[in-house]
């Protein structure tokens, strides 16, 4: 380990790493690459971001991209309106002939123009359009991009760490691929998930926890249904289940199931589960 | 360092460049891999980019670094086509029997695991034998397992539907994990169909224009004028018929529910109609294809700039297509053979594509297959095949 600002990442307080994605992210930053991780909803991706950018003592900017987004606007934003409105009515301090003044960071200029190293999100990159994506790293790759209006270049002062999600929905191009190490996470296993439950319910009594994790599990289970429930769905599912009286003495949760509310978000999953658990 | 490994991956068909395996060198030359798993996990996040990969990878990595040769898990990847035409079979054995070649006394002393092994090992004979001939997955054969000298020349009266071609069914089953011509998930479907969205301006002027402001405030003399424009919006207009009937479209029902799903929300309008194998005279507003029939006069009476996108197999037998008469609905007359009906769709609509779910590679077998794609533009009911089908229905 000779690089000289190599830093290690070993997971933080509310985030459960497993030891394989750990070596993955030190791996990237080590090489300075982008680190596009992919998997369904819930697996924690974004969560990923929040955790690295604590557990490195890190500031955090998230870019959530849009589809209709344009990459200058992730890069900065010229304010012309701002300047019409000095123009015309000159009350501002700002000195309208200067260009530069209306010269907004958007979160990837931000990222570069930050006085220490920043971990930068760039949160469901699928929902861009491709020219997007592989113009963005270009910009990630070169580290420097152009500010066309005053003629300026903006270069990283310190090379972020870039985390980049994709929702799975669709393949990347190959040179974007091609410029980001990989990694997919795989939906939590039972024993997994019992930790992540840990972490935020470190009270939970172990057979409630138990109960509620098999019953999730069969309920993610159930065939045809749309949008099958996460583990956000089911820590706020345990989060209500501990407001209950009931569960609280510890009645059992397999054959009521309250609260399905909570995991399933569409009615017509809603009305599959029902009738899965009646059966 | 390692660099028949990487000739390995890309030999089973990762697409791995130099670029990633020269990273994978710095990562060593850093001395970020300590260990055989190390460079399991960073050699994976480097080089291999898509988790569809990963399981070939895996195989690889075990062959290279533990000289193990994964089994390929052919066996369990048909497996469920085949118990699905069992099931089909099972509810009526005589049936079964003949198609075995057993006795129905034979058959009933056989387990229901012995059974799939019995019709597994029949198929392994096959491949050896005549793999990729006509006789296979055509008419006319003698195997006795499969679908061939079994349809009775005329129509469907009640009964099983027979296996249209046994064999094409369990074969397609081993393509399923293959990158882009694997199965689609829900979420690339709707992907690929977005790309049908063409903007064109409607909806409300509620965009604020900043070149007409800013030109309008010059005219004014600096007088503010906000000059909104209209909001971009999607226009297209789609018709989508779906071959929702017979158990030939089974295995590919969960893909087109998928479709269905995600088409709604894509399209400024969007009509489904259904279908059994091909269209009649009519076709269905809804999915049981019995209480809302719409007579093709007044499908083709549609704006001719909505898109016609049919969803099938395309398989079925000849006359079905052919014939006036060929319905296989027996109650239901006809006035113009069907292959006629597909023809005045694809003059209407300059727009039409046609998606199938069976594997290019096989369309040559299938006469009626050639003959609607003859007709309608085919494309393969996978990424792939929808990328272009869609480049091509958007294309003006």
């Amino acid at each position: 380990m000779t690089t000289k600002n190599f830093h290690r990442f070993s997971g933080a307080g509310r985030y459960v790493l497993d030891e394989e994605l750990a070596k993955i992210v030190n791996v990237s930053i080590a090489l300075e690459m982008p680190l596009l991780l992919k998997g369904e909803p819930g697996t924690g991706k974004t969560m990923l971001a929040h955790a690295i950018a604590e557990g490195l003592d890190m500031p955090l900017l998230v870019l959530n991209v849009k589809s209709s987004m344009k990459l200058v606007e992730a890069l900065y934003q010229y304010d012309t309106l701002t300047r019409l409105n000095d123009s015309r009515f000159g009350d501002s301090t700002r000195d309208v002939s200067n260009i530069s003044e209306y010269i907004r960071m958007g979160k990837i200029g931000q990222a570069f123009t930050a006085d220490r190293r920043v971990v930068l999100l760039i949160d469901e990159i699928d929902k861009a359009d491709s020219d997007f994506q592989d113009d963005m790293l270009d910009v990630l790759d070169q580290m420097q991009f152009d500010i066309i209006e005053v003629d300026r270049t903006v270069t990283a002062r310190f090379r972020p760490v870039v985390i980049i999600t994709s929702n799975a929905k669709k393949d990347l191009s190959d040179p974007f691929l091609g410029r980001c190490n990989f990694h997919h996470i795989a939906f939590p296993k039972p024993e997994m998930m019992r930790d992540i439950v840990a972490v935020h319910f470190p009270d939970l009594r172990e057979d409630l926890a138990r109960a509620c994790i098999n019953a999730f599990y069969r309920l993610r289970g159930i065939e045809g249904v749309e949008k099958k429930p996460a583990t956000r769905e089911l820590l706020n599912w345990i989060r209500a289940l501990r407001a209950d009286p009931d569960f609280r003495q510890g009645a059992p949760v397999d054959d009521t199931m309250p609260y399905l509310g909570i995991l399933f978000k569409k009615s017509a999953d809603m009305e599959k589960a029902v009738s899965q658990i009646g059966a | 360092m390692f660099v028949s490994f990487f000739y390995d991956l890309r030999e089973s068909g990762i697409p791995v460049t130099p670029t990633a395996f020269l990273r994978l060198q710095k990562a060593l030359g850093l001395g970020l891999i300590t260990s055989l798993d190390d460079f399991y996990t960073v050699s994976r996040a480097l080089m291999v980019k898509s988790e569809r990969n990963f399981d070939l990878y895996d195989q690889v990595f075990a062959r290279f670094f533990m000289g193990i040769d994964l089994p390929v898990p052919e066996a369990v990847t048909i497996d469920d086509s085949i118990r699905a035409m069992l099931d089909e079979w099972l509810r009526d054995p005589a049936e079964l029997a003949r198609a075995l070649g057993l006795s129905e006394e034979q058959l009933r002393r056989m387990s229901g695991e012995e059974l799939v092994r019995y019709f597994l090992d029949r198929l392994k004979d096959q491949e050896g034998a005549h793999h990729g001939e006509r006789k296979w997955i055509g008419t006319g054969g003698t195997s006795p397992v499969g679908h061939s000298g079994y349809r009775p020349g005329g129509m469907r009266v009640g009964g099983i539907s027979r296996n249209r071609s046994a064999m094409k069914v369990a074969l397609e089953r081993r393509y399923k994990d293959y990158s882009s011509t694997a199965p689609l998930t829900r979420a690339q479907l709707g992907e690929a169909l977005k790309r049908l969205r063409r903007l064109v301006p409607a909806g409300p002027k509620d965009v604020v224009s900043i070149d007409k402001t800013i030109r309008q405030t010059m005219r004014n003399a600096g007088e503010i004028e906000i000059v909104f424009d209209r909001r971009l919006a999607d226009r297209l207009k789609v018709l989508l018929l779906i071959d929702n009937g017979g158990w030939s479209m089974d295995p590919y029902v969960d893909v087109v529910r998928t479709l269905f799903h995600y088409a709604r929300s894509q399209f400024r309008e969007l009509s489904i109609r259904y279908f059994h194998n091909t269209v009649t005279d009519r076709v269905w507003c809804d999915p049981q294809r019995c209480s809302r029939p719409e007579s093709m006069e007044e499908l083709v009476r549609r704006d001719p700039e909505t898109r016609l996108i049919c969803v099938g197999d395309a398989s079925m037998a000849p006359e079905e297509l052919l014939e006036v008469n060929g319905s296989i609905a027996i109650e239901y007359r006809q006035k113009l053979p069907s292959i006629e009906r597909l023809k005045a769709l694809a003059n209407t609509f300059r727009h039409a594509a046609w998606f199938n779910p069976v594997p290019a590679t096989l369309w040559d077998y299938g006469e009626t297959i050639s003959l609607i794609r003859r007709t309608i533009l085919m494309f393969e009911l996978n990424l792939a095949g929808l990328e272009k089908g869609v480049n091509h229905l958007v294309a003006r």
